[in-house]
């Protein structure tokens, strides 16, 4: 586990041999670098977590004396068990793709790319929350209310998905998104009108926002417009079928038109933060406050600008839910994708296209991360720990240099304190 | 340092600003009081009914329930609502921004439970006991905050003490059979989870919101990891302690009302007021505590002076750490005895809002806590008295109070200079 020791030809000059270049490339340090670095020691305490928790493991550690071989043995296996599990579940067997592929049949083929297909799925709320945040990031804001701004989102194309049936699906699909991103916005307004007015700290504001959408969700789901009949349950009315998203591949895979378009808002993010005027002054912002005010930027408005458009993605995120898989809200909707779109945002470093591939990194780890609690009998939550760990070494650089002994260039972004 | 002084003089335009803005807020939120118990409350209640506010509970001598005419005290409460309003504005000089808004919500609060409960029974007793049980967690959670954030570190990772405190607390408690020794784990699982944070954000000077909500997704994602593959499987022996339970003092719990109220409680509560004793006299009355907000304000004039920022912050978020840790385990060994999926549910944010509702001061902190913890013990009143008020919309309040409170609407809140700025030696 530890990293290769810094050889004799790594600090030497530019030139040098392949073998140098790369050993440079390693030792560097770079995002890449330390990212899978991190990458490793999260999966490193991963599987220590992992064997603390089998208790035939642990026997086997008590009889380390009488049989190390054994102690090793066993420890190896239900962390090999547990990891397999994972990977099967997020992508698939390849040998069962291929077979699949060379028979033709639907069936087989359904079955084969069900793990992708679920991958998939996880994958897109998490996209648009990581890029609601990060959006918020590179302006210098820390939006922690992911989780109230989905929730708005998933309210307002709920309600939009079964207020007005009978609409064609061409008005009434994008009429239902239109209404889940103005409320999600909304919910992104307010910490930003605020911050922009008075100068409360957005990671205050919209952290207790989060709980008072909670709270709402809950009351709205026990009056008559949203409960659905016989109202019982604190279960929303369904969408109509002419709001939810068409699925892509057959109806026996969930995976849905959502993922394309959070695909397209990642390179629609990408191009507002680094080729429009808004994104540039975002960034300003986000690089340094007192340049962009003596450049004649507006604060108080890309401010109101950033959170409003962030809470705007985030609430995209609950659209593309509802719409597209549960097709209804219920109590505690959305669980933590709201606060796990902060750490994809992080592990994407605030890049869109970074963001895209964390999010599909914690895709499949949701997607693996049930077939390991089926089939491996190891708690879902395992991937929590993963993600957490994870995004812990890659916001802390210095930690990674520290264990591998390597050289990171720059530290981990500082947003400031409460007034900042 | 000269982008503070940069910006010094905007920030008190500002602060004038808002001082104004919250003289007229704090007026306004008491007419609005007054609004709701007269347009709301009083034109739905007929001039017979009555409630009975029961304040007896076993140990002290009774106290006859007191019969309250409903209508009269409705009319009675909103008047002196509108008129602590009219003296909040011509009370130039009040530096006790919160002391009439205060008043006003007490009495409002009486004025709301005489309305909900018209015809029946309110046991009082029963509803502040119930709320300062609830602040306990809450007081010491905003404790915690209070004591890293004033030597300039946020703790948002008190939800994870917490949660990985409870654990700790309950697993320790239950497989030794003995609950001292579960809270000592308990409150030590909090420090080692600020020692965490310390790591990453003194040393290596991470971002500290950043680490304090990883730490919260990583202490919750253990939690019930180790919850459903080592507790569940042996539920008896490893996640069933047993509860402290309450340590009567003689005599003291005698006295009428708040004799059961504090001086019939478990150990939780008496340790709660002992740290909150501690950290308000060490904060502000010892030589410690002036170096403590000496590096929260300005360590770079605190490290000329020759104190050590780092080792002062480190000591802080660690401490911090043990005190949410002792808050972590009243929720298993302090009351409901077991430790369940996310218990926490949140709490430890509403700790930190506590503490940023306080204003960073620890008999702040649990007057905001009480009051918290007073509007979650009222939905369980209301539910036994089947009030027309949906709990969802009291559940709201501690957190539109904290918005409202940062928004600089009613009350100011000023958090120590260097809160959450890293600091390297040059």
């Amino acid at each position: 586990m530890t990293g290769a020791p810094p050889g004799p030809g790594a600090g030497s000059g530019a030139g040098g041999s392949v073998v140098a270049r790369i050993a440079r490339f390693f030792l560097s340090g770079n995002v890449v670098i330390v990212t899978f670095l991190a990458f490793v020691s999260a999966l490193f305490i991963g599987a220590i977590i992992i064997v603390v928790a089998s208790p035939d493991a642990v026997a086997a550690w008590g009889r380390f004396g009488h049989a190390p071989g054994a102690a090793f043995a066993q420890s190896w296996h239900v962390i090999a068990t547990a990891y397999s599990a994972l990977f099967i579940g997020s992508i698939g067997s390849p040998r069962g793709i291929v077979d699949a592929i060379a028979s033709g049949s639907g069936q087989r083929l359904s079955n084969a790319f069900y793990p992708l297909s679920e991958t998939l799925v996880a994958t897109t709320p998490l996209m648009m929350s990581g890029l609601g945040i990060a959006l918020a990031f590179r302006a210098g804001l820390f939006d922690i209310g992911g989780q109230g701004q989905l929730i708005l989102g998933a309210l307002g194309a709920t309600l939009a998905g079964f207020l007005v049936p009978g609409l064609p699906i061409y008005l009434h699909l994008p009429l239902a998104i239109l209404f889940g991103a103005a409320f999600g916005a909304a919910w992104g307004f307010i910490p930003g009108i605020l911050k922009a007015r008075t100068g409360a700290h957005e990671v205050i504001t919209s952290m207790m926002l989060n709980y008072v959408a909670l709270n709402l969700l809950t009351f709205l789901l026990t009056t008559a417009l949203f409960q659905a009949p016989p109202r019982y349950q604190p279960v929303s009315k369904s969408v109509a079928a002419t709001a939810r998203l068409p699925h892509l591949a057959g109806p026996s895979l969930r995976v849905n038109l959502g993922i394309i378009l959070a695909v397209a808002c990642m390179v629609g993010v990408a191009w507002l933060l680094q080729r429009s005027t808004l994104g540039f002054k975002f960034r300003m912002l986000g690089a340094n406050r007192e340049a962009a005010r003596v450049a004649g930027v507006n604060i108080s408005l890309q401010y109101v600008l950033a959170m409003t458009l962030a809470g705007a993605i985030v609430g995209l995120a609950g659209t593309f839910m509802v719409l597209g898989v549960d097709y209804k809200v219920a109590a505690g909707y959305g669980g933590t994708i709201g606060f796990d779109g902060i750490t994809v945002a992080i592990l994407g470093q605030g890049n869109p296209y970074g963001v895209g591939l964390s999010a599909l990194l914690f895709g499949a780890f949701a997607a693996g991360g049930r077939t390991m609690q089926l089939d491996a009998n190891i708690p879902l939550q395992l991937v929590q720990v993963l993600q957490a760990v994870l995004v812990l070494f890659v916001a802390a650089p210095g930690v990674i240099r520290t264990i591998f002994r390597i050289r990171v260039r720059g530290a981990g972004r500082v947003f400031g304190g409460w007034s900042g | 340092m000269s982008d503070a002084e940069r910006t010094s003089s905007g920030k008190r335009e500002l602060r004038k600003d808002l001082a104004s803005i919250r003289r007229r807020g704090l007026a306004i939120a008491l007419l609005v009081l007054a609004a709701i118990d007269l347009l709301v409350f009083a034109r739905t209640t007929s001039s017979a009914s009555m409630t009975v506010f029961e304040l007896s509970a076993p140990p002290a001598i009774p106290v006859p329930p007191i019969h309250i005419p409903v209508l009269a005290t409705l009319l009675a409460i909103g008047i002196a609502c509108v008129l602590l309003a009219v003296l909040q504005v011509l009370w130039k000089g009040n530096q006790r921004t919160y002391l009439l808004l205060g008043i006003g919500l007490a009495l409002s609060g009486i004025a709301f439970l005489a309305w909900a409960g018209q015809g029946e029974r309110v046991d009082v007793e029963g509803l502040l006991t119930t709320s300062l049980i609830e602040a306990v967690p809450l007081t010491l959670g905003a404790l915690s905050g209070l004591l890293c954030e004033r030597s300039g570190v946020i703790n948002i990772a008190i939800e994870g003490q917490f949660l990985i405190a409870a654990f700790v607390g309950a697993l320790v408690g239950s497989a030794t059979g003995n609950l001292w020794i579960g809270l000592l784990c308990g409150a030590l699982a909090g420090g080692v989870v600020g020692l965490i944070l310390a790591v990453f954000t003194i040393t290596y000077r991470a971002d500290q919101i950043i680490v304090g909500v990883v730490i919260d997704a990583f202490a919750l994602g253990l939690t019930t990891f180790f919850l459903l593959s080592l507790l569940v499987p042996k539920q008896m022996t490893l996640n069933s302690p047993a509860v402290f339970g309450p340590i009567p003092i003689p005599l003291l719990d005698r006295i009428p009302i708040i004799g059961p109220l504090i001086f019939d409680q478990n150990i939780m509560v008496y340790l709660t007021i002992i740290i909150l004793v501690l950290v308000q006299v060490t904060l502000f009355q010892t030589r410690w505590g002036l170096r403590v907000r000496a590096v929260g304000e300005h360590p770079r004039a605190a490290e000329t002076v020759g104190i050590k920022v780092l080792r002062v912050r480190y000591r802080n978020v660690i401490l911090g750490g043990i005190v949410a840790g002792i808050g972590g385990a009243s929720f298993t060994i302090g009351s409901t005895g077991q430790f369940a999926h996310n218990m926490t549910a949140g709490l430890g944010y509403i700790a930190l809002a506590a503490m940023i509702f306080g204003r960073w001061r620890p008999l702040g902190a649990l007057g905001a806590a009480i009051l918290f913890g007073f509007f979650d013990a009222l939905q369980f009143t209301l539910s036994a008295l089947n009030a027309p008020i949906p709990s969802n919309f009291l559940s709201m309040f501690p957190y539109l109070a904290t918005i409202l409170a940062v928004a600089g609407l009613v009350g100011r809140v000023v958090p120590p200079a260097a809160d959450g700025q890293p600091y390297a030696r040059e």
